[in-house]
């Protein structure tokens, strides 16, 4: 075993005996404690399970790599998966809390319809499957990459972590949980961030100083014969970027694992500011995502480009013999004369896995091997935070919606708790059977999730709060065409040879999705009876922090009435 | 509808739009729209469009969203919809709870 491998097994064994014991401290009795954590999280705390929540084994690992390959247009990632949280701040978060239920079909179905809340349900558990297998994947990579064990193993033992303190706590222990788990994943990425920055620039804040390293990558880049690292729209048309991030803002606004954390605080106001807290701990990782991407580009160009491969760097062949790096001489002249990310699109004689870039980084900035152990750590804490928040939605659905509100109504509080759990551990075992046997199709899907999250949810959630006259026969068809035309136009340009119209990719068809979904349920709405008196009513009661007498806004297990539901 | 709550929400829209607008112009505008010839401005080293699309826009975001949960602090203050503080309603409720 290589000091790298020992280090990374120490740090994942320290993670995992912590989230482990945070698990056991947090567990729950009831089924409030248990899908909305008693809605007792305060703000900064839940801000950081969010942002837990919320950057996954790609945040962590894949996505400097990508950017390091698309130069400006890489802002697809970085402003659309930040973009959103504005959205869900001014126009859902506060409302969804003060309605104070379990999920999001709950809102859908006392908003709208009984009906409604079925579709809800299975576009929830749709987006969150396809969204954890990549997560249970991403788990066996780390383990298989870092400590030497094989894949199916790596994702058994994350499933066995996972398995524990979700059943366990619940929300409440993921909660918990995934607040340990941000502190170590960000602390895995600055350190070896700033340690690169003060090697490159003398000035280790790598959010300032990768400016000039940019400009001497756009040279290094065209001397390469690339295109300008910072010139935009090189990779992507500029329509397709602006729709594919507006989709992936959207999306970001529709999931409903990011949706039900708003859930867990104690009041509207802790609603606000916890996106704020979110959106702040999400920026420190992902400002430094495009520095990161931009000191490992220039290292890598300097490093092997234009030079002979027999005299590479070592850390180019530490990597090497992990596969992520292969080098196929196409002229036989012994030179790297071109570099590329995905041969299938772009050929090239270096093709380098996008993961390396946050992978090597420390190997690159000379720092010691405890400290790719921590980064080994930090993948895995993306990926299983990212991973329990979908298995609550999932497991929430099931042993809520379904099995509660549909099929037995009159449930004890023991059987729902329990139907909870059994929910929870089944979707674990789906879950980590995806993980070692991927569809092929998931690497695309999760993408897509965001798309179809885009033209489902967003636009009748938003519309059910500001638009009183908005009914569930609106609602149905908004949902219904949106989700329908965004599915096919995917379905067609990816597999059916349809040539894209305008040069909006599959990935930012969910955009226009969800404005025809807002344009459907209003224009279907209006010709249809308005919603009673009593959702009307419902809708007043959401829009308020605090309306008429109710002033105790006490953690559901605290308030002494009886008027639980 | 009271008229008091019209007139929350038409304050709780008041705080929303302008914050949208920032987003909006911060988000796309800037960042992509107009990305191609802000890019011959230089701005700390970085080519202007390039730092707006990869660092500007996610700090404006992040102050957007405070900026409107304080402001939606005194205007539920002065709508008087605002929440109780934790401790003093735990506190009232050991009261009542004495009482019964």
């Amino acid at each position: 075993m290589s000091s790298i491998e020992a280090w990374a097994l120490v740090f994942t064994i320290l993670t995992f005996s912590l989230y482990i014991f945070i698990a056991f401290r947090t567990r729950v009795k009831d089924t409030e404690g248990f899908y909305v954590a008693g809605h007792g999280v305060p703000a900064v705390a839940n801000g950081a399970a969010i942002a837990a929540d919320w950057m996954s084994a790609a945040s962590f690992i894949s996505m400097a790599g990508l950017i390091s390959f698309l130069g400006f247009d890489g802002a697809i990632y970085l402003l659309g998966w930040t973009g959103g949280y504005v959205l869900l701040a001014l126009l859902l978060a506060p409302y969804l809390r003060k309605f104070g239920k379990y999920t999001v079909p709950d809102f859908v179905g006392d908003r709208y319809s009984e009906s409604a809340r079925a579709v809800a349900v299975v576009a929830a558990v749709f987006v969150s499957f396809t969204y954890v297998a990549g997560q249970m994947a991403g788990v066996g990579i780390v383990f298989s990459r870092f400590i030497g064990v094989s894949i199916t193993v790596g994702v058994i033992i994350g499933m066995c972590v996972v398995v524990i303190y979700a059943v366990l706590g619940g929300m409440k222990g993921i909660t918990w949980t995934q607040v340990a788990q941000y502190s170590v994943l960000i602390i895995a990425y600055l350190i070896p961030a700033w340690a690169i920055a003060a090697r490159l620039t003398d000035f280790p804040i790598p959010q300032v100083s990768f400016g000039e390293i940019a400009t001497t990558l756009d040279q290094l880049q065209a001397d390469f014969g690339l295109n300008e690292y910072t010139a935009p729209f090189t990779n992507r048309p500029m329509q397709d970027v602006f729709f594919v991030t507006l989709a992936l803002m959207v999306g970001t606004a529709g999931l409903p694992h990011i949706i039900v954390r708003f859930y867990t605080t104690p009041s509207v106001r802790a609603a606000r500011y916890s996106a704020g807290w979110a959106l702040l701990f999400i920026a420190l990782l992902y400002t430094t995502a495009p520095a990161v991407a931009v000191f490992a580009k220039t290292n890598l160009l300097q490093d092997v480009a234009n030079q002979p491969w027999s005299e590479r760097p070592d850390w180019v062949r530490n990597w090497e013999a992990t596969g992520l790096m292969a080098f196929e001489d196409g002229n036989d002249n012994g030179v790297v004369d071109s570099i590329t990310s995905n041969p299938d699109t772009t050929p090239g004689e270096l093709v380098v896995s996008p993961d390396i870039m946050v992978l090597a980084n420390p190997e690159i900035a000379g720092l010691p091997a405890p400290i790719v152990g921590l980064v080994a750590a930090g993948g895995l804490a993306a990926a299983l935070s990212t991973a329990s928040g979908l298995l609550l939605v999932i497991g929430s659905s099931i042993g809520h919606d379904l099995y509660y509100k549909r099929f037995r109504p009159n449930a004890t509080e023991k059987q729902r708790l329990a139907a909870g759990r059994i929910a929870i551990a089944g979707a674990v075992l789906v879950a980590g059977y995806f993980g070692v046997n991927p569809p092929g199709f998931v690497g695309q899907v999760v993408a897509f999730a965001f798309g179809l999250a885009a033209a489902s949810f967003f636009p009748i959630i938003v519309l059910g709060i500001f638009w009183k006259r908005t009914n569930a026969a609106g609602a149905m068809s908004g949902m219904v065409t949106g989700l329908t035309f965004t599915a096919l136009y995917m379905w067609l340009t990816l597999y059916g040879g349809m040539e894209p119209w305008f040069g909006i990719s599959p990935e930012g068809i969910g955009a226009v999705g969800a404005v025809i979904n807002f344009a459907v349920t209003i224009t279907v709405s209006k010709r249809t009876a308005p919603p009673s008196e009593e959702i009307q009513l419902l809708i007043e009661e959401v829009r308020h922090p605090r309306l008429g007498g109710e002033a105790v806004r006490l953690p559901d297990s605290e308030r002494v009435t009886s008027d639980r539901t | 509808m009271s008229d008091r709550s019209r007139g929350y929400w038409r304050a709780n829209l008041k705080v929303k739009v302008p914050l949208l607008v920032i987003w909006g112009i911060f988000g796309y505008v800037l960042a992509i729209l107009l990305a191609e010839p802000l890019n011959n401005i230089t701005f700390i080293g970085f080519p202007l469009g390039f730092w707006f699309a990869q660092q500007g826009a996610i700090i404006v975001f992040v102050a957007l969203i405070f900026i409107y949960a304080k402001r939606m602090d005194r205007v539920d203050e002065e709508f008087d919809v605002h929440e109780e503080e934790l401790g003093s309603a735990r506190k009232r409720v050991q009261r009542s709870e004495g009482q019964t």
